[in-house]
């Protein structure tokens, strides 16, 4: 597996991406407690996008991935790609994309969350469901923050955690680490690292197995 | 200063603006608005100059503005005259739009307040082709809050004057070398690009023919930045959209028709051959050959009101012809046959 430059720039190229989300859903798979799983989704009018969908009951989430190439022409003209997930929390469900930004050459998490009745949640409502660590971390990666914003493939409003400044922490994430600092970063390891942080934004937890190279 | 991007700046959409009948509350009904909307600006922005024609009869309430063409709500954060190129195949002047207070299609369109969410998405963008151009956005997140505004405001009035002194700052620079506009030199870089790319099933001999767009799912959007490799080479319009939408110009046709390039025959073939002598003779011979393989077929391409001609110089296209905040909006309208829609 490839390693970042030592001079890398906290970015990944889109077809890094894919390689990163492979190891990623792979990962979540097989450390069942970090269920729901994440599923490959085919969006009509781009690239798949990696997706998973949650609810909370039980703290039991599910997850699928499947991959489909483009179903249409110009499907693959743009080298995005979505990482989906969707939880529900008693009636509150959470849908969860992971989209590759070809601007910010980083991944992006969008969500929605909607009541069992199908009414969209405020990001009022949704707050009270995020964990205390959340505002913490949304502060602490003070680039970070939360936005109403179009879906790059679905022509409807998402969440969206903003993507500006992720190619800098990631930075620090991963050239914290003394051996990555040397050898370069993992690049099958970014989505797993990135998710570490993002996920407690919105709640989900990377099992400690899941960091661990192999 | 560039001429033509004088032109885009002063350009402007004729608006005929209806109110949603379920909002007239009077008799008689009050006659639609007629106003010019800047080609560089955004719907919203437009409140201002409505809302008198119609504040006698609006229902009791609380003003969300949006706006429908033909029943599509229209996305208040893509520019006016981007807007009008994609979905006005043929050109409709006025323009007719329903303009609606109440009821704002919140599962459909993001919410706007007024010019405070158009200025933030203004600024977005613009952080957006910072970090496409630079790596990184601090040149707009440095931006003092009084330069900030300045810029906004030459935007909001359309003063390309005060725009170019208050984006100077920003060093995006323009994509040019030395005397690039006359050779069509590009530095390898990156290009802020947001290309619509509009598919229909039906073929159309005329654009008044062309279907109307009655779902946002019929345009692909694609953000993608262009990648410029080939350094000092002349890097045409057609390389740029052949970089961007490889499957429709895989070595293939672009146009078979007229729309693109209003041209005799004689002149077509010798700017196709000019184009064959710099950037390779495969090229220029199969700009002007049949339809492509797939049977999908670009109809129209379209920025700022125009139909360029594809062998111009990217470099020309870009600077004079992108909007403020530093993305060229491309509108493209391909015919897919229905067999491939599966």
């Amino acid at each position: 597996m490839g390693c970042f430059s030592p001079s890398w720039d906290g970015t990944l190229s889109p077809k890094d991406f894919s390689v990163a989300a492979h190891v990623f859903t792979e990962r979540w798979e097989r450390n069942k407690s970090a269920s729901p799983s994440w599923f490959w989704v085919n969006s009509p009018k781009g690239p798949p996008l990696l997706a998973s969908s949650q609810h909370d009951c039980n703290e039991e989430e599910s997850c699928t991935v499947e991959e489909e190439a483009g179903s249409c022409e110009i499907d693959g003209a743009a080298d995005n790609a979505t990482l989906v997930q969707s939880k529900h929390h008693e009636a509150h469900y959470y849908d969860f994309h992971i989209v590759y930004s070809s601007s910010y050459r980083v991944p992006v998490l969008y969500f929605r969350a909607y009541c069992s009745d199908g009414r969209p949640l405020l990001l009022n409502d949704i707050e009270k469901d995020l964990p205390a660590c959340s505002s913490k971390v949304l502060l602490e990666t003070k680039w970070s923050f939360i936005t109403l914003e179009e879906h790059p493939f679905l022509n409807r409003p998402w969440y969206k955690l903003h993507p500006c400044g992720t190619s800098e922490w990631m930075k620090l994430l991963c050239l914290g680490d003394e051996v990555a600092a040397t050898n370069g970063p993992a690049i099958e390891l970014y989505l797993v690292s990135w998710f570490s942080v993002v996920g407690q934004v919105v709640g989900l937890k990377v099992p400690l197995e899941m960091v661990k190279s192999h | 200063m560039m001429e033509a991007q004088k032109y885009v700046w002063e350009g402007a959409i004729p608006l005929q603006i209806h109110l949603h009948e379920s909002e007239i509350t009077s008799l008689p009904p009050p006659p639609p608005a007629l106003i010019l909307a800047p080609r560089i600006g955004y719907l919203p922005l437009l409140l201002p100059l409505i809302k008198p024609y119609f504040s006698s009869t609006l229902p009791p309430g609380q003003d969300t503005l949006w706006f429908d063409y033909k029943g599509l709500p229209l996305k208040w954060y893509i520019p006016t005259g981007v807007l009008f190129d994609l979905l006005c195949a043929e050109p409709e002047r006025p323009w007719n739009l329903t303009v609606h207070f109440r009821g704002y299609p919140s599962n459909l369109l993001i919410p706007c307040e007024g010019e405070e969410s158009v200025k933030w998405s203004f600024i977005n963008s613009l952080k957006e082709a910072d970090y496409i151009i630079n790596g990184n956005c601090k040149n707009v997140m440095n931006m003092s809050q009084s330069d900030q505004v300045e810029l906004w405001r030459s935007v909001m009035d359309g003063n390309l004057d005060k725009y170019i002194r208050s984006s100077s700052k920003l060093k995006l620079g323009t994509v040019t070398t030395d005397e690039a506009d006359m050779v069509g030199q590009v530095k390898a870089g990156k290009i802020p690009v947001r290309l619509y790319v509009w598919s229909v099933n039906e073929d159309f001999e005329d654009l008044e023919d062309a279907p109307g767009v009655d779902n946002w799912d019929q345009i692909s959007y694609i953000n993608r930045p262009l990648e410029i490799h080939k350094e000092g080479k002349y890097f045409t319009l057609h390389d740029a959209l052949k970089n961007l939408l490889p499957e429709f110009f895989a070595g293939k046709s672009l146009i078979n028709d007229k729309p693109c390039i209003e041209e005799s025959e004689d002149a077509q073939k010798v700017s196709s051959e000019d184009v064959g002598s710099s950037t390779g003779a495969e090229d220029g011979k199969e700009i002007f050959s049949q339809p492509m393989e797939n049977d999908a077929e670009i109809k129209l391409i379209r920025i700022q009101g125009i139909e360029p001609k594809l062998e111009i110089p990217f470099s020309w296209v870009v600077n004079n012809l992108k909007n403020p905040e530093h993305f060229l909006h491309i509108c493209v309208c391909v015919k897919i046959p229905n067999v491939k829609a599966a």
